[in-house]
């Protein structure tokens, strides 16, 4: 399982659209190596198709597709936006952090959602994500809020 | 026991998701449920006693034999917690 490493987080990034968000979201799983390429598109294609309905909170978006579209590891990456962006959805926008998520068919999958929504009830954490002011402070949280 | 399931577009991460927080919201509540997370397409032709989804996907459940229940902040045990409050009776 890669849940929220540095090496999966990037902080004050721009961008134009939620496509190219998704795609930041998903280039650094791919760089990780727990997913394959495709899944990235499978991403995209799943916006198009089912909408933002995965703009789950005011300002977080977790993008995803399934396990089959090519996921070696059960993981997670989290890009914070310098400007937020517009997904289209109805009560959350505009989205300050996208969340990508590797979906695996494993029990660890089960095990990383269960400690990410454990990171994202708490209000405070996700206060201080979307204003932390440096990458050390952005990461500092989830080192925090690792609960194993 | 009711039947309830949470219901996304793909069925693998943000339905779990609020499985999780119903589940939690339920147990608060002492409401014995089976909560079974599915996207759309499987719950439309799952029976149950409710679904619980977001406000973009409850347009293609409205013809469910369940009662929707809409979710806008998947995050937010009070918003949830009160959704089940105001929707959900013990059986």
């Amino acid at each position: 399982m890669k849940f929220l490493d540095d090496s999966l987080l990037k902080f004050d990034q721009e961008v134009a659209t939620p496509e190219d968000a998704i795609r930041l979201a998903g280039g650094v799983l791919l760089e990780e190596g727990t997913i394959d390429r495709q899944y990235i598109e499978a991403m995209i294609q799943a916006y198009h198709e089912n909408g933002p309905y995965f703009v789950l909170a005011p300002a977080i978006a977790i993008p995803h597709a399934r396990p089959e579209d090519g996921v070696h590891e059960a993981s997670v990456s989290c890009i914070h936006l310098k400007e937020p962006v517009s997904f289209g959805h109805q009560s959350n926008d505009p989205v300050k952090l996208i969340f990508g998520l590797g979906a695996a068919s494993s029990q660890e999958h089960v095990e990383l959602l269960r400690k990410l929504t454990r990171v994202l009830n708490n209000q405070e954490y996700v206060k201080r994500m979307e204003q932390a002011s440096s990458f050390e402070e952005f990461s500092k949280i989830f080192r925090e809020s690792d609960i194993t | 026991m009711i039947k309830v399931l949470t219901v996304c577009g793909l069925g693998q991460g943000t339905s779990l998701i609020l499985k999780m927080n119903v589940e939690t919201a339920l147990n608060e509540k002492n409401i014995k449920a089976d909560v079974e997370h599915m996207d759309v397409s499987a719950a439309s032709s799952t029976p149950a006693d409710y679904v619980v989804t977001s406000s973009e996907l409850a347009d293609s459940l409205k013809d469910h034999s369940g009662k929707v229940v809409i979710v806008k902040n998947y995050f937010d045990m009070e918003e949830i917690n009160q959704a089940v409050e105001e929707n959900f009776t013990s059986s």
